[in-house]
């Protein structure tokens, strides 16, 4: 009781910090006062050091289960195994807005210590605006979620103790979408300073080029652990569904991948720079948007927190508080872009990062308008739609294929130069005999979609492209491996897409069906008491063309309080493919619904994500 | 010249993005999945609170009213703030008020509708929340609308509001 009352004090202590900065800041800044930079960076550590205590007494009252902090009584039970009741600190509302706060105030510190090239006045601007951020998501903590809340009289249990959220890739995959998102707010901070202290050169694009990349590593991860949370746990047999939780964490990816692309443009060549910083802008209001969405319970998804108008509003204006502040600075501060002496060059490096930036504001805005289009017409018109697989394929397929072809020439140009040399006789060779070898592929395997056939020649010609440069360049090894690590992902996907095959039907036990010639025999069933659920575990033997024989052994547990049901599925693992079996019971006696997948390079999938990532994290260690 | 109407009609979409989805927040969409609606919640017996009698829920439900069952507790803030919606559901002669105590003390819930009046017709016992959890509740307060053969109509998870409340009465009157 007393640790909760110390963590809502030093928040408060927090709030006033950040305001006081801002006023401080300000008048140093306009020439009322001098800024000592000490003073800042050790108020800097100060509210830092108060978040962190916060967060800190969160974690204890967790730990020690104090059903008095109604934060704890909501989401936690004394029955809770240690390391669920520490990650159920910020697998709630409250308390992953503490996080939020804790990596603003951290990152923060660490721009300032990580920006001593720049001029002073860039830097004091960052903070101001980064303060302004933090100031609202303070406000927002204390008057709207308080994680501190106390309740009288106390209760003798808590009420958290959903099995579903008992998961380890649960646990830190909100953290590290955090960081992403986050991340993102510094480089908006950074970009609307910059615009104000008229500090937008090469010189800036390099440093900020860190911190891009730097929360384009986190979302990415992010992503990817929330796909391998989908995949493992929730036994749905995919690893994207086009849930609109899953899309709002997409869009600021596509932002920052461009960012990611654009800033070395403008680091180079000093152009594009109204467009680096609006795409800055985007993505971390994209980011906020994809909390306000989440948050408000605007969206029906499998991850929407509880309802409440009150928070919703508050994201909203503050949203929008945010966007309109980076307008009227766009407003007053934008200079016109000198127009360049020299001529374009169509076939140079910038002119296909450019071509990039467009393709991923296309993908953007396809994603966007499936997420949110539903929520606008239900206003306009109180229809109900909903948006689902197809629409996205539909619309991202076509444009993937020049897409690919895209990536696969760009890294070969030159900077400022016309190089017709680059696209020569041999690459033209290579195209043909890609084409020759990827018609064999489809043909063997019986694909007649033209648009699947032509998918699949031209991100063959970006493997292939991409692989070469890998050996045989020494320069730029991170973006190869990443251009690499793409093709790989996408090629997985078109393929685990397309060649996935899935048998779903009603079996007793004892029960063989013959499914593409292998043959799915369910064996029998065994019943387990556990602690706090019984366990139905089915044994399922399947028997391929080859005689080769594994044993699946899918699980389904009966919760008693509260009561529950959850299918485990058995996934068998191998680099060819995933054999994926789950089952589940239905009303009549004896009889389970059975769902066998046979998913083919669903293990690529993650590898080239992590050497996507991977690519990443060498990059950053490169920049100086 | 042309820059200024680009930043008006950037400031405009603006505006109109926030309307809607300012007003898109206050769309009712709380809601309970469709697959429980009109099924018969898992019938049960408990003690009373002040005499201590076992009581099946079947013996409470009357032909001619709609039940509604309220799931509160003494140490519940949410709870007494739709206390004065449930006095005036009370009165509406089409309804049966049922409170299910959940993991209270029966001293302190006795205390509580001492306090506050009681608008139940029934108070049942639940100190282990076990009976609550087994009619698909999350927390409290909940409040379940059945017929009269135990099928739940609606559901409202959180605290009764002026809306809710106007809700069930029509329901009532139907």
């Amino acid at each position: 009781m007393l640790i909760s009352q110390i963590g809502n004090y030093s928040l408060i202590l927090g709030l006033i910090l950040s305001i006081y900065l801002i006023i401080y800041l300000f008048l140093g800044i306009y020439g009322f006062t001098k800024n000592n930079l000490n003073n800042i960076y050790s108020i800097l550590f100060l509210q830092l050091f108060s978040v962190l205590i916060s967060f800190f007494s969160l974690i204890y009252s967790f730990v020690v289960s104090d059903f008095t902090n109604e934060t704890v009584y909501n989401n936690s039970h004394t029955t809770k195994p240690l390391f669920y009741k520490i990650s159920g600190t910020w697998g709630n509302h409250e308390g992953s807005l503490l996080l939020w706060l804790l990596v603003l105030t951290l990152f923060i510190f660490l721009f300032l210590i990580y920006s001593k090239k720049q001029p002073k006045n860039y830097r004091l601007n960052t903070i101001v605006f980064q303060q302004i951020i933090i100031s609202g998501f303070f406000l927002f903590v204390l008057f709207t979620s308080n994680p501190f809340n106390y309740l009288f009289p106390k209760p003798t249990e808590g009420l958290g103790l959903n099995p579903i959220l008992q998961d380890p890739a649960l646990a830190i995959h909100p953290p590290i979408l955090y960081l992403g998102y986050v991340g993102s707010s510094i480089i908006f901070s950074a970009s609307l300073s910059a615009l104000v202290s008229k500090n937008i050169n090469s010189s800036w694009a390099h440093h900020i080029k860190k911190w891009v990349l730097l929360s384009w590593i986190f979302l990415t991860f992010g992503i990817m652990l929330g796909s391998i949370w989908a995949y493992y746990e929730l036994g749905w047999g995919g690893f994207w569904f086009w849930d609109p939780v899953e899309n709002v964490s997409l869009m600021p990816w596509f932002c920052l991948t461009a960012l990611l692309h654009s800033i070395s443009v403008l680091e180079k060549r000093l152009i594009l720079k109204s467009w680096t910083l609006i795409l800055s802008i985007a993505t971390f209001s994209l980011s906020m948007s994809g909390t306000f969405l989440v948050r408000s319970g605007i969206l029906n998804s499998v991850h929407t927190f509880a309802n409440d108008p009150e928070r919703g509003v508050f994201i909203l204006i503050f949203l929008f508080i945010l966007i309109l502040i980076s307008i009227l600075i766009f407003f007053f501060f934008e200079t016109d872009e000198k127009i360049l002496e020299n001529k374009i060059y169509w076939l140079s490096k910038e002119t296909f990062i450019l071509i990039n930036n467009w393709f991923m504001v296309f993908f953007l805005s396809v994603v966007l308008i499936g997420t949110t289009y539903p929520i606008f017409l239900e206003v306009l018109t109180s229809d109900k739609i909903s948006v689902g697989p197809p629409f996205y394929q539909k619309l991202l397929i076509p444009f993937l294929i020049p897409f690919l072809f895209f990536m696969a020439v760009g890294p070969n140009l030159k900077w400022i130069k016309n190089d017709f040399k680059k696209i020569n006789i041999k690459k033209f060779f290579l195209l043909i005999f890609i084409c020759f070898i990827a018609s064999l592929f489809t043909e063997k395997l019986n694909i007649n979609n033209l648009f699947i056939i032509i998918l699949i020649f031209s991100s063959f010609y970006l493997f292939v492209s991409s692989l070469s440069d890998l050996i045989y360049k020494k320069k730029n090894f991170s973006q190869n491996i990443s251009h690499f690590a793409f093709s790989i992902l996408i090629l997985s996907i078109i393929f685990n897409g397309i060649l996935s095959k899935e048998f779903s039907g009603n079996m007793r036990v004892g029960d063989e069906i013959d499914f593409n010639s292998n043959i799915i025999e369910f064996q029998k069933i065994e019943t387990f008491d556990k602690e706090n659920y019984k366990s139905i575990i089915g044994t399922f033997k399947i028997e391929d063309r080859k005689k080769k024989i594994i044993l699946l052994k899918p699980e389904i547990r009966v919760y008693n309080q509260p009561n529950i049901l959850t299918s485990e599925a058995d996934i068998k693992t191998s680099f060819y493919e995933d054999k994926f079996l789950v089952f589940s019971i239905l009303n009549q006696d004896n009889i389970f619904n059975v769902r066998y997948q046979v998913k083919p390079f669903m293990i690529w999938i993650w590898i080239s994500t992590f050497l996507l990532i991977f690519g990443g994290l060498i990059r950053f260690t490169k920049i100086k | 010249m042309k820059k200024k109407i680009y930043y008006f009609v950037l400031l405009l979409i603006t505006v109109f993005v926030f309307l809607l989805l300012y007003k898109a927040i206050f769309q009712n969409n709380s809601y309970v999945p469709s697959s429980k609606i009109n099924k018969k919640i898992n019938e049960f017996s408990a003690r009373s609170l002040f005499l201590d009698n076992e009581i099946n829920i079947k013996d409470l439900i009357s032909q001619k009213k709609i039940t509604i069952i309220n799931i509160w507790a003494s140490w519940c803030a949410p709870c007494r703030n739709e206390h004065e919606y449930l006095m005036k559901l009370k009165e509406h002669p089409n309804i049966i008020l049922i409170g299910l105590n959940y993991k209270d003390k029966p001293s302190k819930a006795k205390l509580f509708v001492k306090d506050f009046g009681n608008p139940f017709s029934t108070i049942l016992k639940d100190p282990k929340g076990i009976i609550s959890i087994d009619i698909g509740a999350y927390g409290v307060p909940e409040t379940y609308i059945l017929d009269n053969d135990l099928n739940l109509k609606k559901k409202f998870i959180g605290e009764l509001t002026f809306k809710n409340f106007e809700e069930i009465i029509e329901i009532a009157n139907r």
